[in-house]
């Protein structure tokens, strides 16, 4: 299948390691990726902050420089969750990676070998807006040699929040600080989840805590085979 | 109102309000998860919910009329306050034609909004507050954290020292059960003597004229039956439209706000009733506001919320800071909601923003308001009213532009990785400038990537 890649602002400028694992997971599975070169943002910040019209210009980008794909995949379930609200068309075109593999795809075992503990955290905007469901559960199970891990208080918010984390930076932290001790408590060495955005508050906190767990998005999780 | 994120941070710093919250609202929100799982259609409760509510407002001018016609034919006295002083007014001439100089009081939210115990005291009437919580925060000058559980901020051993200063012995210990007598004798002898009382209500029936108060502990029962008068002062917005209606409610409310399939005592009475109850009944109509709330069709779904608190106990910012740092007597995400549009946008234009957006307020909503849609909506209000900082606006007109064109991008893209190196140490970028530092005081920063993703594309071709 030939399925056009958005790669999401941060996606490009900031956590490219998951992008070029998207890319790799597809196509170890056959399936031709291209990237629509135009591409920047989806307008979730300015939706969350309130400039509306900004969003909005940006919304109509992306469906003009996304108009000839008919199948279009994401490693951001916020940005999906976000484009599809705005732009209702876009459900059954538009995915999050693992409502593309097993949804559409019907593929739950990627060919994935990572040997290690691993403690699942489930986004807010996979839980409630982009409703990923079980997918990204079902592809981990699948891994090789990979210990899943069930987190205390799963569904609970990382904080992260967009611009919430600046503007309410104490709160913020407060969240990340519960989260992060729910993760060290599991004794995972990695952590993952199916949004970059999540993963760098979380991340960024375990970092300062030493706390010696890393961040790894699904895509990079399924990307590892074992072999160099 | 205090900016939420100054109020926020100082709330953040106080461990047993913490300790408090966390436990409350935890064991609040297992309770509710156990008695909603109970009920295969709390689904479709909760769309008819909704959906009667959305009538409601729909047709709110048609259903009060109906409403006050009810009660007039029933024998009781309708009254139309524009807002919180006329309201005021309105119960101080009642207590006063009846030369009453202590009213008991039923917990009421609205009541707390308008602030009536003030406007009493101040015109020589005394309220008396009989639900227990609030009880103890009228003892103590203190005011409400919580819709449901007032004094939630506050532990049993505070509460004892609080008695012993105020109705009690110095003997008296902090057993629950000792604190609940202590309040109970001190209350009965207000139940016997008062000549008017004051409540809210939690719904009011527009064919009927009834209207319901669901309550706890019993002195919602005292104070509507007891006195000889007594004054319901109701937001427009609490009517449903037959008496039918109550049960979808009466199910929907118990179970979401203290997790119980049905609370205690639930009181209903219309009109007087010659020899029984009390003689003159006054119901206050209050807008105060909440036409305002109506008139924004995005906004106007706040005015569905039955003030169950489910949203407070679910809501990972309220549960860490408590209600007193949203600055207002409805906290929380209906807070965040409802407050900016009664008040005015101006007056609180931090709250919209004091969220994450995680939506799980909306999922357990037992009349499905879709919360972070209208904190979206609010805080595009904001901007739109210019309440923005001038520097957010400029930078995010700045990304803006910058999001709008592949090459301006992805110069922006390359001028980042270029601006970082000097703050990246060992893979991480631990301290930045504001606003920035905001996030580096608490967390590292994952720098941007050495070749972004799409120049690493182009180079793989």
């Amino acid at each position: 299948m030939r399925v056009a890649l958005f790669i999401t602002c941060i996606g490009d400028t900031v956590t490219a390691e998951v992008g070029r694992a998207t890319v790799t997971v597809l196509e170890r599975l056959g399936h031709e990726v291209v990237f629509p070169r135009e591409q920047t943002c989806c307008g979730q910040m300015h939706v969350n902050s309130g400039y509306r019209p900004a969003a909005d210009a940006l919304g109509e980008r992306f469906m003009r420089i996304f108009e000839d794909h008919e199948t279009i995949v994401s490693p951001s379930s916020s940005c999906v969750g976000t484009l599809r609200e705005l732009h209702p068309e876009l459900h059954g075109r538009l995915f999050e990676l693992s409502e593309l593999l097993v949804g559409r795809l019907g593929v739950t075992d990627v060919g994935a070998s990572f040997p290690h503990r691993v403690a699942y955290h489930a986004t807010c905007h996979s839980l409630r807006v982009t409703n990923v469901g079980e997918a990204p559960l079902e592809l981990l199970r699948a891994v090789r040699d990979l210990e899943l891990v069930e987190l205390a208080q799963p569904r609970e918010c990382c904080g992260f929040g967009g611009t919430f984390a600046i503007k309410n930076a104490e709160t913020s932290t407060a969240m990340a600080i519960d989260k992060c001790a729910a993760i060290v408590a599991t004794g995972a060495s990695v952590v993952t989840a199916v949004d970059s955005s999540c993963l760098l508050q979380i991340g960024g906190r375990l970092s300062r805590e030493g706390a010696g767990v890393r961040t790894m998005h699904l895509a990079e999780i399924l990307a590892e085979t074992g072999q160099p | 109102m205090r900016p939420f994120p100054a109020a926020a941070r100082e709330a953040l710093g106080d461990a047993q309000l913490r300790a408090n919250l966390g436990n409350a609202t935890q064991t609040i929100r297992e309770k509710r998860n156990r008695v909603v799982a109970e009920l295969a259609d709390w689904g479709a409760l909760r769309e008819a919910g909704a959906a009667i509510k959305a009538d409601v407002l729909a047709n709110l001018d048609r259903y009060l009329e109906q409403f006050e016609q009810a009660v007039t034919d029933a024998g009781g006295h309708v009254h139309w306050a524009a807002d919180a002083d006329e309201a005021n007014s309105q119960v101080l001439a009642i207590a006063r034609s009846h030369n009453v100089t202590e009213v008991v009081k039923v917990k009421s939210l609205t009541t707390d909004e308008i602030g009536l115990n003030d406007a009493l005291e101040a015109g020589g009437v005394h309220a008396v507050e009989t639900d227990l919580a609030e009880l103890i925060l009228q003892l103590d000058g203190d005011w409400s954290s919580h819709i449901l559980v007032p004094a939630i901020h506050l532990n049993r051993t505070e509460i004892r020292d609080l008695f012993r200063a105020t109705i009690a012995e110095q003997s008296l210990g902090d057993d629950p059960r000792e604190l609940a007598e202590a309040a109970r004798r001190y209350l009965r002898e207000r139940f016997l003597t008062a000549r008017m009382a004051v409540s809210g209500a939690n719904f009011a029936v527009a064919d009927s004229g009834a209207v319901c108060v669901v309550e706890s502990e019993g002195n919602g029962r005292m104070c509507t039956t007891l006195p000889p008068v007594l004054v319901t002062v109701v937001g427009i917005e609490k009517l449903v439209p037959t008496f039918t209606d109550l049960e979808v409610f009466l199910q929907l409310l118990p179970r979401s706000a203290t997790g119980e399939r049905m609370n205690p005592y639930t009181s209903l009475w219309t009109g007087v009733t010659p020899g029984d109850g009390p003689q003159e009944f006054h119901v206050i109509l209050l807008d105060a506001g909440r036409t305002r709330v109506l008139a924004d069709e995005v906004g106007r779904q706040a005015l569905r919320c039955i003030r169950c608190s489910a949203c407070l106990n679910v809501c990972p910012v309220y549960s860490r800071t408590g209600g007193h740092a949203y600055g207002s007597i409805y906290p929380g995400p209906i807070g965040a909601i409802l407050t900016p549009q009664l008040y005015g946008i101006e007056r609180a234009p931090t709250l919209p923003f004091a969220s994450s957006l995680c939506g799980a307020c909306y999922e357990v909503c037992p009349v499905a308001i879709d919360i972070p849609s209208v904190l979206l909506h609010l805080r595009a209000k904001t901007v739109a009213a210019g309440l923005a900082k001038p520097s957010e606006r400029l930078a995010m007109e700045g990304a803006g532009w910058l999001f709008g064109g592949r090459r301006r991008f992805a110069l922006a893209s390359r001028l980042g990785r270029l601006a970082q190196r000097p703050f990246v140490r060992a893979g991480r970028i631990v301290r930045l400038p504001p606003p920035l530092s905001a996030w580096t005081r608490t967390r590292d920063l994952h720098p941007l990537s050495g070749e972004s993703f799409r120049d690493w594309w182009e180079h793989r071709r």
